[in-house]
């Protein structure tokens, strides 16, 4: 289906988050959507699919003018979105998540509806267990899930919001291998992202906005600068490997074990420096986030120890940890990170260490301030959490880190966020580090990955590798050692393979 | 849970460039709330008019109830002690996003042990006052103790503290009648009239020939105020919301959760068993079936007509008390039933919630369009009950 975008424009008070954007993309097309955070992308897209309306400007699907009030009203109009994360019902069956938005009727037909997504299924080479609760999916497969959904319901024309977020590169591999199908029997497809190797892979066109405006339109191939350019109107380099002299040992893990549902590992030996950072690479739930877990007193270790500068802390509880100046961070921002409903400043009040009985505002404010400056976060002390941007949610966790943590544990913690912003981070972490602090973090991004750590563990399939250094590894030698090509095994999955642990 | 409590309760943005659009908002938030007021006393004019009563004077009734001579007035503050310490517990559990049922069981409880200390030590040769105080404790110690048993089912039995609260109040029920009817029955025969009275000397001294005590009154008002204290000024208050708002988030922020939970059960126990300790020393000066006199409920429906803002409870409260009293009146002037009170107060409470419904709904949808950023709308974390230290399952 041809989707014309004509004018639209979207105004919030005096902000034009979309500013008369004027769009063609041809049936078949497999569309990016580039930009930086609040370029306006997500507002168009929303539009698009009836979350929110358009204050002006025309939807033409096939030369036909359509107003659509909802987004069950776009789907009757074959437009689905696909959110960045999953909109669906952990605790019910995959088939009974594809009824719900079904038109149907009293008593849902459960055997015909499998048949037919069974069918759609197949004709796209995804397997998807229709009888699993969808709770015990990952990502990627809940992902899969949301694209038959809204196939099976008759969108032609398909948004996908940052869909390669925490996927595992081979979920993205297969995903994208059924867009191009889907573009192949002319279904549009568009492709929101800041990924710019992603959208360079995949798209058939790309299109660039800028503070509410369309700036620019390519055709493979791409020139990824130019694109830069016209992102931010500037070109960033990511800056070089910042090479770090390791301090003396931090935290030492010795035959380290943990469990936590199917994810397990065994017998891991780590020290880790004052100053060094150390990345985490594997498909996701491959274990990474149970060692960062077991790191921080989360998850109890079922065998070793874990030692911080020579105390041992094995079996103590995170509160524990957090007073010996552990951090954890979270991946998932205002699920796990931050409180709702609670402004900048009171987040920092619960974060500080020697709080007396009685709030002083006044110095929460200042403390409040203090940090924003220092991390770079738009918002005001007093704006509650949930009002911030995504990334800048992110700089708030990070800056919500004591200032005397010695040992940082991020989960995922550039998840979502666009290129500058990343390189933001990374410098303010980096900081950090220089102070003697050390780094744990996962990441699916392999780049980042080889950039900013100085030693990368592998995990893949509840083995661990033993540290590789970074500086000496192409992304192809980690791509595959993650997809479970010669790895230098050192700890082992299971007491099944005892072998393995003394390899 | 309900969206609403999630959302209410934190000042919008008061910076500079905000403030002229925070008074506005201020007025606008102040309009509905009185719409809401008009909706409720409209609904409850219909029903009268169903119930073939002329509504104005129903209601001039219930005025004058309340506020007729002086004795009323004092009846209208007897009545609001025990709501005012009832609303300031249920602030607390509130905060700390616990749902505290069984408050009306706690005040049961505190009703009782205060009964308890007074039966043993009514016979010594402590100074009364002491004894009073003794028991007033003990009163104290029982709501908190069971407050706490809630707290426990919750905490390490992973039963929702509705549930628990709810069956708690039907033991604190059982309780009390069994010790009316059974060990603590008058010489005699047991009646629903309650225990034998204790001598004047063991109840709280009142003010003339009124049932009003100015010691109930101050501990009242002093309970709301340290209530209001610690929610609003204190980093203990600042805890049990981010405790309320989202566990998971408090935990790895450094709050110890369940033991911030537990401790917001304690102190509206607390606040609860002094209520129940009040109704036997201050009002009844003996223990009775219907001691608590749904004090507990109304307290709890006080404060979701508040959308838990401390500073409101005082005058709600009052109002409410006035409400209650003033009701007293309709059976005997217009034959209707005195629970009229108790259609009005629903009714007011069901309007708030409605108008703040409709208010937040607007308010999300202004919220969701104004962000342009990536991400779906803030997410419902509830994070249950359980186990106080569950680890997320591992990347989904």
């Amino acid at each position: 289906m041809e989707v014309r975008l004509s004018d639209i424009r979207k105004h919030f008070g005096p902000v034009k988050a979309n500013d008369g954007i004027t769009l063609t993309v041809p049936a078949g097309t497999i569309q990016g959507i580039l930009g930086e955070n609040g370029a306006g992308k997500s507002t168009l897209m929303k539009i698009l699919s009836g979350f929110q309306p358009a204050d002006g400007g025309r939807i033409l699907l096939d030369g036909q003018k359509v107003v659509m009030r909802s987004p069950a009203d776009a789907i009757r109009h074959g437009v689905g979105m696909l959110h960045q994360d999953p909109m669906d019902f952990p605790p019910m069956r995959v088939v009974d998540n594809l009824l719900i938005g079904a038109p149907g009727r009293l008593i849902p037909r459960r055997s015909e509806a499998m048949a037919a997504i069974g069918e759609l299924a197949g004709s796209l080479g995804l397997s998807i267990d229709l009888k699993a609760e969808v709770g015990s999916l990952t990502l990627g497969e809940r992902q899969q899930l949301e694209l038959l959904r809204l196939l099976w319901l008759g969108a032609r024309v398909l948004i996908l919001d940052e869909p390669t977020t925490g996927i595992s590169a081979h979920q993205r591999q297969e995903l994208f291998d059924t867009l191009r199908r889907l573009a192949a029997q002319d279904k549009t497809v568009l492709f929101v992202s800041h990924k710019l190797e992603e959208v360079q892979e995949l798209c058939t066109r790309v299109a660039v906005l800028r503070q509410g405006r369309l700036v620019g339109e390519a055709l493979p191939p791409f020139r990824v600068d130019r694109l830069v350019t016209m992102m931010f109107e500037r070109e960033v380099s990511p800056g070089e490997r910042a090479e770090c002299s390791s301090g003396p040992p931090l935290l030492r893990l010795s035959n380290l074990g943990a469990e936590h549902g199917r994810i397990r590992f065994d017998g891991l030996d780590l020290e880790v420096c004052a100053g060094e950072t150390i990345g985490l690479a594997g498909m996701e739930g491959s274990g990474q986030s149970l060692l960062l877990q077991a790191c921080s007193g989360l998850a109890p270790a079922i065998a070793g120890r874990v030692r911080l500068s020579g105390v041992d802390l094995t079996g103590k509880s995170y509160h524990h940890f957090q007073k010996r100046g552990v951090a954890y961070v979270p991946a998932t921002r205002l699920e796990e990170g931050l409180v709702p409903g609670l402004s900048l400043t009171e987040h920092f009040l619960l974060t500080d260490r020697k709080p007396g009985f009685f709030i002083n505002r006044e110095k929460g404010r200042r403390v409040a301030e203090e940090r924003i400056s220092e991390f770079n976060i738009k918002g005001a002390p007093a704006n509650p959490v949930e009002s911030l941007s995504g990334g800048n949610q992110q700089r708030a966790l990070l800056a919500l880190v004591r200032p005397d943590a010695k040992l940082m544990l991020l989960e995922q913690p550039t998840r979502g966020l666009d290129v500058e912003s990343v390189i933001y981070l990374w410098s303010k972490l980096k900081e950090r580090c220089a102070r003697g602090e050390a780094i744990i973090f996962t990441s699916s991004d392999l780049d980042e990955l080889l950039r900013y750590s100085d030693r990368i563990l592998v995990f893949f399939a509840g083995r661990v590798s033993g540290p590789i250094d970074a500086a000496g590894t192409t992304v192809d030698e980690l791509g595959q050692m993650i997809g479970g090509g010669s790895i230098d095994i050192v700890a082992a999955a299971s007491a099944g393979d005892p072998e393995a642990a003394h390899v | 849970m309900s969206d609403s409590r999630k959302d209410a309760g934190l000042p919008p943005a008061a910076g500079p460039t905000t403030r002229r659009r925070f008074s506005r908002q201020t007025w606008i938030n102040l309009g509905l709330q009185l719409c809401a007021l008009v909706l409720a006393f409209l609904f409850t004019s219909v029903i009268l008019l169903v119930a073939g009563a002329p509504p104005w004077q129903a209601y001039a009734e219930i005025a004058k109830g309340a506020a007729e001579s002086l004795t009323d007035v004092s009846n209208v503050l007897v009545a609001w002690v025990p709501l005012l310490l009832a609303a300031a517990g249920v602030l607390v559990t509130f905060a700390a996003g616990l749902w505290n049922i069984g408050v009306e069981g706690q005040i049961v409880l505190g009703a009782v042990l205060t009964t308890l200390v007074l039966r043993l030590l009514q016979d010594t040769t402590l100074h009364p006052a002491l004894i009073i105080v003794l028991a007033m404790i003990a009163g104290i110690v029982g709501g908190a103790l069971w407050a706490a048993l809630a707290g426990v089912l919750k905490t390490f039995g992973g039963v929702n503290e509705i549930f628990g609260g709810l069956g708690l109040n039907f033991v604190a029920t059982a309780l009390a009648l069994w010790l009316i009817f059974g060990p603590w029955k008058r010489p005699g025969i047991g009646s629903m009239s309650g225990t034998e009275p204790f001598p004047d000397d063991l109840g709280l001294p009142t003010v003339g020939g009124l049932r009003l005590s100015l010691w109930s009154l101050g501990l009242g008002i002093v309970a709301v105020i340290v209530v209001y204290i610690l929610l609003e000024r204190t980093h203990v208050g600042l805890r049990l919301k981010a405790v309320g708002r989202n566990k998971r988030a408090a935990f790895l922020l450094g709050v110890p959760t369940w033991q911030y939970g537990m401790l917001a059960f304690v102190v509206c126990g607390a606040l609860a068993g002094l209520a129940g300790g009040i109704q036997v020393t201050g009002v009844y000066h003996r223990l009775i079936p219907s001691i608590s006199s749904g004090y507990g409920f109304l307290g709890l429906m006080i404060g979701m007509l508040i959308l838990y803002r401390a500073v409101w409870v005082a005058p709600v409260a009052l109002f409410f008390a006035a409400l209650n009293i003033g009701s007293i009146q309709l059976p005997i002037v217009l034959k209707l039933d005195s629970t009229l009170s108790g259609v009005l107060q629903g009714a007011l409470v069901l309007f708030v919630l409605l108008v703040e419904g409709a208010r937040q709904r607007y308010l999300r949808r202004a919220r969701v369009a104004a962000s342009s950023g990536p991400g779906a709308p803030p997410p419902v974390s509830d994070v249950g009950p359980g186990a106080p230290a569950d680890i997320p399952g591992e990347a989904l």
